[in-house]
């Protein structure tokens, strides 16, 4: 099982840590990827696995045993940079077969073995050329096999696709993720693309300020948010501070109610998460009285800015089958909603009952920020 | 006050009337190159045509009569056949010790971060900023009692001194623009620190270091201060040599030998400019 294992991990730079006590069991043959803003560690994580970042505290386990006193030419794990992968002195063959040399292989391995895995990145007629000569999409394609090259138990990949551009970057993702799972080999992938790190992983490691926030598969980690932070991070999300009445069994924020009953202490404030898509609007008198704002056409959905009732910007995603104008008045209800309260595990309501506030004195003194 | 402004550009336009003449204006560039060569060829044809002159008399234009005799001149003459062989012995020897000592700290310089840093890198600049006549005479002193004057090692290390900056500054340039995560490439797949330098930051850097060491050879080819306090009598080189031919032979002979002493650094600098295309070369190279 070429399973990897980080174990409290810890790394300082200065007073400051920059990976805090972090934990990750990655399962053989899986794609983890660690996502998170710039300067949240995950970048830091991937290069102490490597072994070019020594830990603080912690340990690193590749099948079972503690690589930590290992150089990172003995580790068996390879790397794929962000970017300046390939020696510009040697031509693609020489970049691939530098590690086979390395472990004197006879030549004819070597030529068969680096064939073999131009074949795998789909480059086969690229051998004889130079790195300068090559797009960056074949350079870090390139970089890929000569990590794959070595057979390595754990392949690594700092943000590999982000100097290329947007279209490219889809198309290697998807080519990566098949590669992945033809090799089956055990992958560590950073990234703070969201986007890229739902379509690619098995799972993902979410990290904030060098902690780890949540790890889940990309569905659970979209759909069950553990903090307000994956909350912000993964996708779009509406977020409405409200307040908890005990007597009347509701949360009132704004002046929408929301009728349900939690753990929460009396006048407890809490944060009612929710994402755009489940937002409809309804008809008649039900749901909550607001107004357009904005409607912004991206192509196959709408994404609707709706406020009024005491909610600022809420948006909406929506097909085009009801027409939408700034301005008009609308009633908004929600399909699901998230309960963020401090201290307390999530709580999930569907389909939530609501009712429009009409007294002044409900309304929850606004908050700058949640 | 206009109406003065008016006057003078009058008088102006009417002294440099051709202004205003659009072929003189678009020629300015080409008359401004032509004067240029002129100004920078023209010694140097002058100096081909004095060694190669037999007879040359005012108020003639040209030479009435070629001849290499002031070749055989230089070529016959002992001291300025060994001032070449110093040459060549010192020269190389000191841009091969420069290197051996400079480089490594070039990448100490371009790789680690350690207290003092800026102030030694900037202290290879101090060698360069006084006056070097002054420098020279207290170096001497120190040679005196160490015996390196007019030794080859003395010779060598006052002329090791005008090359280290070369060799530090420019290599650590080379060695910074050189990015990590090549070298860390080359540790994962297997590498060892040493392999990855030898085989992957050396092979890259070459381009740079070999401009840097074309600089070196070219200083401590053209040093004469140091070289005339330290080496004389004994060791004589060509710069030094000048002194004396120029002062002590007919204008000839200063000419063939300017000539012999140009030599060496114009043949490195057409290698420089290949080298430095093939380095621009890989720097294209880019994600």
């Amino acid at each position: 099982m070429a399973g990897l294992q980080l174990v409290n991990l810890t790394k300082r730079f200065g007073t400051t840590a920059a990976v805090y006590d972090f934990s990750l069991d990655v399962h053989d043959g899986e794609l983890m990827c660690l996502l998170g803003p710039s300067g949240c560690g995950k970048t830091t994580t991937l290069r102490m696995i490597g072994g070019f970042a020594t830990p603080d505290g912690g340990d690193i386990l590749i099948e079972g045993h503690s690589v930590l006193a290992l150089p990172p030419e003995r580790r068996p794990t390879a790397m794929v940079f962000q970017r300046f992968n390939l020696w510009p002195h040697m031509t693609v063959t020489d970049n691939i077969a530098f590690g086979l040399r390395l472990r004197h292989l006879p030549p004819a391995a070597i030529h068969r073995k680096v064939g073999e895995t131009l074949q795998l990145v789909g480059l086969p007629h690229a051998a004889r050329k130079w790195p300068h000569q090559l797009s960056g999409g074949e350079q870090q394609r390139i970089a890929v096999a000569r990590a794959l090259v070595l057979e390595p138990k754990i392949l690594l990949l700092d943000e590999p696709f982000s100097n290329l551009d947007a279209r490219l970057r889809v198309r290697m993702r998807e080519e990566l993720k098949t590669l992945q799972r033809q090799v089956g080999i055990t992958t560590v992938f950073v990234t703070h693309d969201q986007e890229e790190a739902l379509t690619l992983a098995d799972r993902i490691a979410v990290m904030n300020k060098g902690v780890m926030e949540q790890v889940d598969t990309p569905g659970v980690l979209y759909r069950r948010p553990q903090g307000l932070f994956v909350a912000d991070f993964m996708g779009t999300m509406n977020f409405i501070r409200a307040r908890y009445h005990r007597d009347r069994g509701a949360l009132a924020g704004g002046q929408v109610g929301i009728a349900a009953r939690g753990d929460w202490h009396d006048g407890a404030v809490v944060t009612v998460a929710f994402r755009p898509e489940d937002v409809t609007f309804v008809d008649g008198d039900a749901g909550i009285p607001v107004q357009v704002r904005r409607v912004v056409n991206l192509g196959h959905y709408l994404e609707v800015t709706v406020d009024g009732s005491g909610v600022a910007a809420i948006k909406v995603f929506t097909d085009g089958q009801r027409p939408m104008a700034e301005g008009q008045s609308l009633n908004i209800h929600f399909r699901r909603i998230l309960v963020y309260a401090e201290g307390l595990p999530l709580a999930e309501i569907e389909m939530p009952r609501l009712t429009h506030l009409r007294t002044a004195e409900e309304v929850v003194e606004s908050s700058p920020s949640v | 006050m206009s109406a003065v402004g008016e006057a003078v550009r009058e008088r102006v336009g009417g002294l440099f009337w051709f202004w205003s003449v659009g072929a003189f204006r678009r020629s300015l560039p080409v008359l401004f190159l032509l004067g240029l060569a002129a100004f920078i060829l023209g010694p140097l044809l002058s100096l081909i045509l004095w060694a190669f002159a037999g007879r040359w008399f005012y108020p003639a234009l040209l030479p009435q009569e070629f001849s290499l005799k002031w070749w055989d001149v230089v070529f016959g003459n002992r001291s300025v056949v060994n001032s070449i062989k110093y040459s060549l012995m010192t020269a190389p020897t000191v841009t091969l010790l420069s290197a051996l000592i400079c480089l490594p700290a070039a990448y100490a310089f371009a790789r680690f971060q350690f207290p003092g840093r800026r102030f030694l890198l900037l202290s290879f600049l101090s060698a360069n900023s006084f006056p070097k006549i002054g420098l020279y005479i207290s170096i001497a002193t120190l040679f005196y009692r160490l015996h390196l004057m007019t030794t080859f090692w003395g010779v060598v290390l006052i002329q090791l001194m005008g090359t280290l900056l070369f060799m530090i500054w420019i290599p650590t340039g080379t060695f910074r623009g050189i990015n990590r995560s090549l070298e860390e490439a080359a540790r994962d797949v297997g590498a060892s620190g040493a392999r990855t330098f030898f085989q992957i930051t050396l092979p890259i850097a070459m381009p740079g270091l070999l401009v840097a060491g074309l600089f070196a050879f070219l200083a401590a080819f053209d040093e004469a201060q140091g070289t005339l306090i330290v080496g004389s009598p004994n060791y004589i080189t060509m710069p030094v040599m000048m002194y004396t031919l120029v002062l002590n032979y007919p204008q000839p002979v200063g000419a063939v030998f300017s000539i012999l002493l140009t030599l060496p650094s114009l043949v490195l600098l057409l290698l420089a400019q290949r080298l430095l295309r093939q380095g621009y070369l890989a720097a294209g190279y880019t994600l």
